[in-house]
């Protein structure tokens, strides 16, 4: 089992979450991981991103190679766009769409879900909605995982635990908003 | 379960604790900070009494390290690449005294310059010092060769480089722990002609280091970070650092089969390259870094038996990947998709409600009444300042070279002469130009941004803030009148402009510090109160 997973979005939206979880259960598994992120400049608004790669057998690169990953997890439309070239024959983009505005010259949404279009099966969310029927809009990130979820090669009863693992120093409530959030977005992929 | 998942920061300063030394200094650098940040929230480091507190710059905690080598005591010293110039004086000089307790040096390179100003490879300075080099491939090799580094620092009494480059850094990987070694007793000897480098010392100082190069190089061949890997044909490649993990990851995508130098351990283990240069016609040189090893194997009449990074095989510069070596080793890349053409940049920003954006607006409305509006500035967060919509500064070079930069303007005339300095970069290395100019009476003014943190590496405790930045400026001698407190807040514009208006003018030197928290920290700070209840 090898999976090479992107995980995108823009400094400051907390792609990094997303990363925790799928670490802190990939090693419950025994599972060998190398996740490489962005520290420094970039993460003061700039597009930021990690490679997220999981295995059975030894892995040597912390970076993926282009046209081998087989998911872009991103929180961020057009973020999803900018790590195409990654994207494996057989890979899936998941997304959020809701743009994250803070330069000139950002494409009209329609000309981003076209491009989302043309790959295969694009899971298209929107996050801060279903993040926000789970009670609290801070966790469109677990939406997002939870949409992500069937592509990662991990369980989602371990993903779950993994975020109560996470969050359970915040206290039970902000677990079980979290684990509802990822639970919605697991249920629009599977759909 | 007894892996921990750990960034290669991480590793380094877990291998550290775990190799008992007594202190950490370093100066906060992307990717470098988070050694010292894991040693300062470690419980373990707290309960030994491990020393982890920020140093004002790399040479106080390069000069720092040594001492508490020189006492007996193991000690680690980070930085990034460019921190280590910084450190020069002191790293060069330290290979000549050598040291007693294990002193390890672990930097940071950033190829492809995701927060740096250049490349440069501080594996030159292992060569230029004559010291060992040790340069992992994986975060658990990491840990392994710090608890390596301090074994062979002792037995050889010199300082060792640990490198490592930004993925490295900055990735994270399971990693399993060896037992916690004690700290060395304090065991400080007298041994001055070693370390007081007069030459008559320094001579034979320098001759014993020459005279230990071919142990050194021994050392290297029984090393386990240097290995080959089995293979066929008549291409090899020699792969450093993290090369390596490019070279065998290209061979395990692509099915090739050629042999592989694995090297970690520098001087070169001469014996495991002469095998490898014997069995192959061609050599594929893999370095993350300069072309250093490169070049030396070519030789100045060049040798066409080396590929690399010298004959456009491999980039000149920026960061290998896997497709590149496998380019390199001449695997067909299947056609990948483009990235739509709607795509556009995302460049990095100043936060919404940084006193910065309020300094910067008005620092462009003041020196903009001027014919000549040059601002010269340093190494923050304000250094975004010299993106749109500000374009307000026009100089980012060193840490400290806008204050003496606009010395050496205003020197030739120009007028006014401005520069803008973050309060960790001005006690860093601010202080000392800031003298130079009082002492000629040059007039410029020193903008000092003063948000209270080092912020642009995540929010480290600055050596010099608030009131004692002003005593800072009375004590080298700028007049009380011409130290202005501005508080960078929209409401306070018009005055603000008023203040640096009013300096600008001025035929001395001026101090303006703009002062208002980081956001960044001042958020950190509520959600920590709100957790702890208070």
């Amino acid at each position: 089992m090898q999976k090479n997973i992107i995980l995108a979005g823009v400094g400051g939206q907390g792609i990094l979450s997303i990363a925790a979880v799928i670490d802190w259960a990939a090693l419950h598994e025994g599972l060998n991981i190398r996740q490489a992120e962005v520290h420094g400049m970039s993460q003061r608004g700039g597009a930021v991103q990690s490679h997220l790669r999981i295995s059975d057998q030894e892995i040597f690169a912390d970076l993926i190679g282009l046209g081998t990953a087989d998911l872009i997890l991103s929180v961020e439309p057009l973020e999803a766009l900018r790590y195409l070239p990654y994207l494996a024959p057989t890979g899936r983009v998941v997304t959020s769409l809701e743009p994250f505005v803070n330069m000139t010259g950002y494409p009209p949404m329609e000309e981003i879900e076209a491009e989302l279009g043309r790959t295969d099966r694009p899971v298209l969310v929107h996050a801060s909605d279903l993040a926000k029927e789970a009670g609290s809009a801070r966790a469109s990130n677990m939406v997002m995982l939870g949409a992500g979820a069937p592509f990662t090669g991990i369980a989602p009863s371990k993903l779950e635990a993994g975020i109560e693992a996470l969050f359970g120093a915040k206290g039970q409530e902000v677990v079980d908003i979290n684990i509802r959030a990822f639970r919605k977005g697991l249920q629009l992929s599977n759909t | 379960m007894n892996r921990q998942l750990l960034l290669g920061a991480e590793a380094v300063a877990q291998g550290a604790l775990d190799a008992g030394i007594s202190g950490v200094y370093a100066y906060p650098g992307t990717p470098s900070t988070e050694i010292t940040e894991y040693i300062q929230r470690s419980k373990e480091a707290r309960a030994g009494g491990v020393r982890s507190s920020w140093s004002a710059n790399e040479k106080t905690a390069y000069e720092a390290a040594l001492g508490m080598a020189y006492a007996g005591k193991r000690s680690l010293v980070c930085m990034k690449h460019v921190g280590l110039n910084v450190a020069a004086d002191a790293f060069i000089n330290s290979a000549i005294t050598g040291v007693n307790g294990g002193l390890v040096l672990a930097v940071a390179d950033d190829p492809s310059m995701h927060s740096s100003q250049n490349e440069q490879d501080s594996r030159f300075y292992g060569r230029f010092a004559m010291v060992p080099v040790l340069e992992p491939a994986s975060q658990q090799e990491l840990y392994d060769a710090i608890l390596h580094a301090f074994e062979l620092s002792e037995s050889v009494r010199l300082p060792v480089i640990v490198r490592m480059t930004t993925r490295l850094s900055h990735s994270r990987a399971g990693v399993e722990r060896k037992a916690p070694v004690e700290q060395n007793p304090l065991h400080a000897e007298y041994a001055p002609n070693r370390y007081v480098l007069m030459p008559h010392n320094a001579r034979v100082q320098y001759r014993h280091l020459l005279d230990l190069q071919p142990k050194l190089e021994e050392l290297s061949d029984s090393s386990f970070l240097n290995r080959p890997v089995e293979g066929h044909g008549p291409l090899g490649v020699i792969a450093f650092g993290i090369g390596y993990n490019y070279a065998m990851e290209a061979r395990k995508a692509h099915g090739i089969d050629c042999r592989v130098l694995k090297i970690g351990q520098y001087p070169l283990p001469r014996t495991m390259v002469n095998e490898l240069f014997e069995a192959c016609s061609e050599v594929l040189v893999v370095e993350e870094g300069y072309p250093v090893y490169e070049e030396l194997f070519r030789g100045y009449f060049g040798s066409s038996k080396v590929l690399g990074r010298l004959d456009g095989v491999l980039p000149r510069d920026g960061e290998l990947t896997t497709d590149l070596v496998a380019a390199a080793l001449g695997a067909k890349l299947p056609e990948t998709p483009a990235m739509p053409e709607i795509v556009v940049g995302r460049p990095p920003e100043l936060c919404k409600g940084c006193g910065h954006r309020d300094m910067f607006d008005a620092i462009n409305i003041a020196i903009r009444e001027n014919a000549d509006h040059h601002v010269f500035s340093d190494i923050g967060c304000y250094t975004l300042g010299a993106l749109a919509p500000y374009n307000a500064i026009h100089t980012c070079v060193d840490m400290g070279a806008s204050i003496t930069m606009a010395k050496g303007a205003a020197d030739a005339g120009l007028r006014p002469a401005v520069c803008v300095i973050g309060d960790s970069t001005f006690a860093h290395s601010g202080m000392t130009g800031l003298l130079d100019a009082i002492n000629d009476k040059t007039p410029i003014t020193v903008i000092i941004a003063d948000n209270d943190t080092t912020a642009m590496t995540g929010g480290q405790c600055s050596s010099a803030t608030g009131s004692k930045l002003v005593k800072i400026c009375i004590g080298l001698g700028v007049e009380e009148a011409h130290i202005r407190t501005i508080v960078p807040l929209r409401q306070h514009l018009d005055e603000n402009v008023a203040v640096l208006r009013e300096e600008f003018a001025y035929d001395g030197v001026s101090i303006v510090i703009a002062q208002r928290e980081c956001i960044e920290t001042a958020a950190k700070k509520k959600r920590r109160a709100a957790a702890t209840g208070q």
